[in-house]
């Protein structure tokens, strides 16, 4: 009894397995067939073509596109943790009238439509000359984002006041507190926080939409690869190459983090 | 007694304490703004301020080029009238009613089967998490093509047990179904989250609960669901949120799939294809501010979207009061 419920969960997870992975695996068989094959029923390449990967290259300003994507990522990571990590602790540690009003708005803030505020906002850009570039995405960065707030602040609830409480006796004042006693042990917090910006912005399609479009010099990948086009058809294995080039990088860094990735997907959920 | 003599004490420091204490106060208070400036800065200009403008601007008529003017309740009449609100909020609706289930029901069994294993679930869970991961346009253009429906993978797999697959993406009665199957695809995240919270359900109340003769049906819903209660009801709230403002996976799955040889800028004209089966709201709202440039009925648009999130946060803040 015991041996079948074994085999039958393994059995159920392999299938599933197979089901998950599947579309990147036809994807990927795709990206190496001709344009011709690509069109027909066929699953298996008929001749192997790694170089529908370079046409890509040929094809589209790719490397622009990855430039301005990295740009988008890492600034908006960057800014983000500036502001976000201080306000975070002074959400989670500090007591002071108001709090549990500010938590609240950052909530409010983190379950709002982006399209809610869309046109103000805009207009506010547009009065500044940025739209079409991808200033608007980055800057209000500096002023904290509400979920990464919100998931800061949760981690940091779960390291005991006592450590804080030594610091604040040994003479520390708060500023010092967070840089030498908080953020050393917030670190797998913070790496969390950090990759789910970097994600966010690397996968955002609605925000370079709104603001690049108009300004194909600052395309991102995303949109990039939705307009990955031809005149005459859908050339499929070429979109499929250029799919699994967008897929690599967020891969990559997921494999080297993943603890810290999984940690905090956790805690957006769980605690509190 | 003594208790109203203490509260009477309490009250007189609070009405004038000593000089002494009101500077630290002062000092404190200052410590925490340093902490919280730019983010109160935040709030303002990208909460209040778009929340209050929006307001304002729905009733009035605008575009890029000329200011706002007055108009009262012109575009809030045109917003009950509009055949296409009625159409895009129609299919969002569709979607929160059958994604978000879908999405739940989807990353609860998953947790659960990966709950089950005592030992070799890392490489499992990897495995379920990996299409989470694909940026949203990706994952979009891989299921157009796997579902294409000429030649298609999954048609020629169907082909090859004897079943005609539908048109999936390019037919009005199966795009939407197609895209829950995409948001299907990418359940890992929600499926992490009901993993952590189902290992974390004391092993003891299973433990009497078999005790008391109660099966697997019985644990399931007398042990397992009371405890992982408030992650669903998070898992529900948020998917509700993300799915009112779902618009990429709509926008490019309609774009591919119309096979419209466009580029980015122009992808609005081929939005809600097939038959405007895909047509979201937040789509309209798009298309209306920023192709057809009427800012003012975007921002009518754009209050209702408002209500409607805020009310369903509302449940989610009810949850977190007591942390606040």
């Amino acid at each position: 009894m015991r041996t079948l419920a074994f085999v039958g969960r393994h059995a159920i997870a392999i299938a599933l397995s197979v089901m998950f992975l599947c579309p990147i695996v036809f994807l990927a068989l795709t990206s190496f067939m001709t344009d011709d094959q690509a069109l027909t029923a066929s699953l298996w390449p008929a001749s192997w073509h790694p170089g529908n990967y370079t046409e890509v290259f040929a094809r589209t300003p790719l490397p622009r596109y990855l430039l301005n994507t990295i740009v988008y990522a890492v600034c908006a990571t960057c800014f983000m943790l500036l502001a976000s990590v201080p306000a975070a602790y002074a959400l989670a540690k500090l007591r002071w009238r108001g709090r549990t009003g500010v938590f609240v708005a950052i909530i409010c803030m983190m379950m709002l439509p982006p399209q809610v505020t869309t046109v103000p906002l805009y207009l506010m850009w547009a009065n500044y000359g940025l739209t079409g570039t991808i200033w608007p995405l980055v800057l209000p960065m500096l002023l904290g984002d509400a979920f990464s707030i919100f998931l800061l602040r949760q981690f940091l609830l779960t390291i005991p006041d006592e450590y804080l409480d030594a610091a604040r006796v040994d003479g520390c004042g708060e500023w010092r507190t967070l840089l030498r006693v908080v953020l050393p042990m917030a670190k797998p917090g913070i790496a969390a926080a950090a990759m789910f910006q970097f994600f966010y912005a690397w996968n955002d399609y609605y925000g370079p939409l709104l603001y690049t479009s108009e300004n194909e010099s600052n395309w991102t990948l995303s949109i990039g690869l939705a307009s990955f086009r031809s005149l005459h058809h859908v050339e499929w294995n070429l979109i499929s190459a250029a799919t699994l080039l967008t897929m690599v990088p967020i891969v990559v860094v997921f494999f080297f983090a993943q603890k810290a990735f999984v940690q905090g997907v956790t805690l957006t959920g769980v605690k509190g | 007694m003594t208790a109203l003599l203490e509260r009477r004490a309490g009250r007189a420091t609070a009405a004038g304490p000593p000089p002494g204490l009101r500077q630290r106060r002062r000092r404190e208070r200052l410590v925490v703004l340093s902490f919280m400036a730019p983010v109160l800065l935040g709030l303002v200009v990208f909460l209040v301020y778009p929340l209050l403008a929006s307001v304002y601007f729905s009733f009035t008529t605008f575009d890029l080029i000329n200011a706002p003017q007055w108009v009262g309740l012109r575009n809030w009449r045109h917003l009950l009238e509009d055949p296409n609100v009625r159409k895009a909020a129609t299919n969002t609706l569709w979607l929160v009613a059958v994604l978000v289930p879908a999405r739940i029901l989807g990353a609860l069994g998953t947790g659960v089967l990966l709950a089950r294993f005592k030992r070799g679930s890392g490489l499992y869970r990897t495995l379920f998490y990996l299409p989470a991961l694909a940026p949203p346009v990706a994952a979009t253009l891989a299921f157009v093509f796997l579902f294409k429906p000429g030649t298609g993978p999954v048609n020629t797999l169907l082909a090859d047990l004897g079943v005609q697959g539908p048109l999936w993406f390019n037919s009005p009665t199966w795009a939407k179904p197609s895209l829950v199957l995409l948001g299907l695809w990418g359940i890992g995240d929600l499926m992490i989250i009901f993993l952590a919270a189902l290992l974390d359900v004391p092993k003891e109340q299973y433990e009497a609960a078999s005790l008391d003769g109660a099966g697997p049906a019985h644990q399931f819903r007398y042990v397992t669901l009371p405890n992982i209660a408030p992650v669903l009801l998070f898992a529900t709230v948020t998917g509700v949120i993300q799915t009112l403002q779902y618009f990429t996976q709509a926008a490019v799955a309609a774009s591919v799939a119309s096979g419209a040889a466009t580029t980015g800028g122009g992808i609005s004209s081929t939005f809600g294809y097939p038959e405007g089966s895909t047509f979201t709201y937040p789509l309209w709202l798009y298309v209306v501010g920023f192709r057809y440039g009427a800012l003012g009925y975007a921002n009518t648009l754009a209050v209702v979207l408002f209500v409607v999130a805020i009310a369903v946060t509302a449940v989610l803040l009810r949850r977190f009061r007591s942390f606040a």
